[in-house]
C-alpha cells in the first residue's frame, strides 16, 4: 500500500506530520553552522539517539501519565544533575580511603586534582 | 544569571535563501511565537526571529533540548516556517536552534559562510525534498511468505522443532524479498531524482504502532516541476508485494542534501544504487551527479 502523507500541492500543511519525521529532519539534517549560541552538538546527538527510541511512544507515554525519561540521565538534566551528585561524592569518599590507607604516595596526591577537574569541567554543577 | 537588558533578545535563525521575491506572510509565527523576518547580506537572505535569552542562552537552550516537549514545539515551529518557505523559494534549513546575539552576528555569519552557503542553494535551487520509506509488516518475517502456519500444538518436540525452522526460513525469505523490493526501488527512484540520501533505518518504536520493520529511509531531492511524476513512480509500486508498505512524507524543504557541494570528505551516504543507474533524464542536476560519479 502507498501511503503519500502529503501531497505536491499545497506546501506547507504541518500539522499532521509526524513527529518523529519532524524531529528526524529538525534535529538531524540541516546545514550546521556555529552560531553565537554555542551548544555541543554531541549532546544534541546523543538526545537524538535517545529519541529514535524513544520519540514515537512520547505522545502516547503522555496520554497515559508515564514520564520514566525524566529519570533517564541522558533524557533529563536533573536526574543527571543527582547522578554527578552522587558520583562525586563516591569519588571523594573513595579517596578519602585511599589517602588513609597510603598518606605519603605520589598517586593520592594527584589524585585530588581529577576530582577537582572533574567537578568543574562539569557545566550541569555551575547552574 | 548575569544577563542584561541589552541582550535580552536573540536571533534564532531558520534557513538562508536567496532574496526573496515578496515580504513574508504577515501572520506567520515561529519560534516563541515571533514572526520572522529577513536580514539580507551580499546576496542572501537569513529568515530570523527574535526569542528570548532566558529560553535561548546558552544554559537555558541546553536545558530546553533536553525537555521532550519543548523540543517537540520548538521543532514544530521551525518547520512550520521552513515549510511556509517553500511556497515561495527552495530555502537551506539549519539546523534546529542556531542562535545569533544580534543582527550583525547573523550578517556575519552570512558574510563569513558566504560562498558555501551559496554553493548549497545552487545544488537545491528549484528542488524540493521526499522522504521514502519502505516498512516490512510485522509478522511477515515470521509467518507469511507461504509458509503455512501449523494447525494446533505441535505433537512433539521434533514437530515443533520443524515449524520453528519452517517459520524462520519464512522470515528470512520475507526478510530477502523485502530488501531486494527495496533495492529495486532505490535504483528505480535514483534514476528519477537529482540527489539521493540513504538515513538509517527508522526504530519501529518511532513510528506508528504495527508499522512493522524499516527498510528503507531515504532522501530524495527531485525538481519541483517533476514532484508529481515522482510519486506516481512510486505508486506504481503500489500492492506488488504483500507485507510491504511503502510511506510518503514531504515535500521538505532540502534537509537532507545541505552538505556542502565542494566538500570531498562528505560522509552523508548517497544511495549506491544511484551509482549503477543509468544517467536519468535531462534536469538541472547535472552538478552533482557528475560530483559523485
Amino acid at each position: 500500500m502507498t501511503t503519500p502523507s502529503r501531497m505536491p500541492q499545497p506546501f506547507g500543511q504541518e500539522g499532521g506530520t509526524n513527529l518523529a519525521d519532524v524531529l528526524e529532519r529538525v534535529l538531524d539534517k540541516g546545514v550546521v553552522i556555529a552560531g553565537d549560541i554555542r551548544i555541543n552538538l554531541l549532546d544534541i546527538e546523543l538526545l537524538t539517539v535517545k529519541l529514535r527510541l524513544v520519540v514515537a511512544s512520547v505522545e502516547r507515554a503522555k496520554e497515559m501519565g508515564i514520564d520514566w525519561w525524566e529519570d533517564d540521565p541522558s533524557l533529563s538534566s536533573g536526574a543527571r544533575r543527582s547522578e554527578l551528585a552522587r558520583e562525586n561524592a563516591e569519588l571523594k569518599r573513595r579517596l578519602e580511603q585511599l589517602e588513609q590507607l597510603a598518606p605519603g604516595r605520589g598517586e593520592a596526591t594527584s589524585a585530588p586534582a581529577e576530582v577537582e577537574e572533574r567537578g568543574s569541567g562539569e557545566h550541569e554543577r555551575d547552574r | 544569571m548575569v544577563s542584561t537588558n541589552v541582550t535580552d533578545e536573540l536571533r534564532y535563525v531558520y534557513a538562508v535563501c536567496r532574496p526573496l521575491p515578496g515580504p513574508l506572510h504577515a501572520d506567520l509565527t515561529g519560534v516563541a511565537d515571533a514572526p520572522p523576518r529577513q536580514v539580507a547580506h551580499k546576496g542572501l537572505v537569513a529568515v530570523v526571529g527574535s526569542v528570548p535569552a532566558r529560553d535561548f542562552g546558552h544554559e537555558p537552550l541546553r536545558a530546553h533540548l533536553e525537555d521532550l516537549d519543548w523540543l517537540a514545539g520548538t521543532a514544530r515551529a521551525h518547520q512550520k516556517v521552513i515549510s511556509a518557505l517553500t511556497t515561495v523559494t527552495c530555502p537551506l534549513p539549519l539546523r534546529l536552534a542556531t542562535v545569533f546575539r544580534d543582527d550583525s552576528g547573523v550578517r556575519a555569519m552570512l558574510e563569513s559562510e558566504n560562498e558555501r552557503l551559496h554553493r548549497i542553494l545552487d545544488r537545491i535551487d528549484g528542488h524540493i525534498e521526499w522522504g521514502v520509506k519502505v516498512w516490512l509488516a510485522p509478522g511477515a518475517d515470521k509467518a507469511a511468505a507461504g509458509a503455512p502456519r501449523p494447525s494446533g500444538p505441535p505433537a512433539s518436540g521434533r514437530d515443533y522443532l520443524r515449524q520453528r525452522r519452517a517459520q524462520r526460513t519464512a522470515g528470512e525469505v520475507a526478510a530477502a524479498r523485502a530488501d531486494e523490493f527495496a533495492r529495486r526501488l532505490r535504483a528505480e527512484l535514483a534514476r528519477s531524482a537529482a540527489a539521493t540520501r540513504l538515513h538509517p533505518p527508522q526504530s519501529p518504536a518511532l513510528a506508528e504502532s504495527g508499522a512493522g520493520r524499516n527498510v528503507l529511509n531515504g532522501a530524495y531531492l527531485v525538481p519541483r516541476e517533476r514532484a508529481e511524476a515522482f510519486l506516481e513512480l512510486i505508486g506504481r509500486t503500489e500492492g506488488s508485494q504483500p507485507g510491504l508498505r511503502v510511506e510518503v512524507t514531504g515535500p521538505w524543504a532540502a534537509y537532507s542534501f545541505t552538505d556542502d557541494p565542494d566538500d570531498a570528505s562528505d560522509d552523508s551516504p548517497a544511495d549506491p544504487a544511484a551509482r549503477t543507474a543509468p544517467a536519468g533524464p535531462a534536469h538541472p542536476a547535472g552538478q552533482r551527479s557528475a560530483e559523485r560519479a
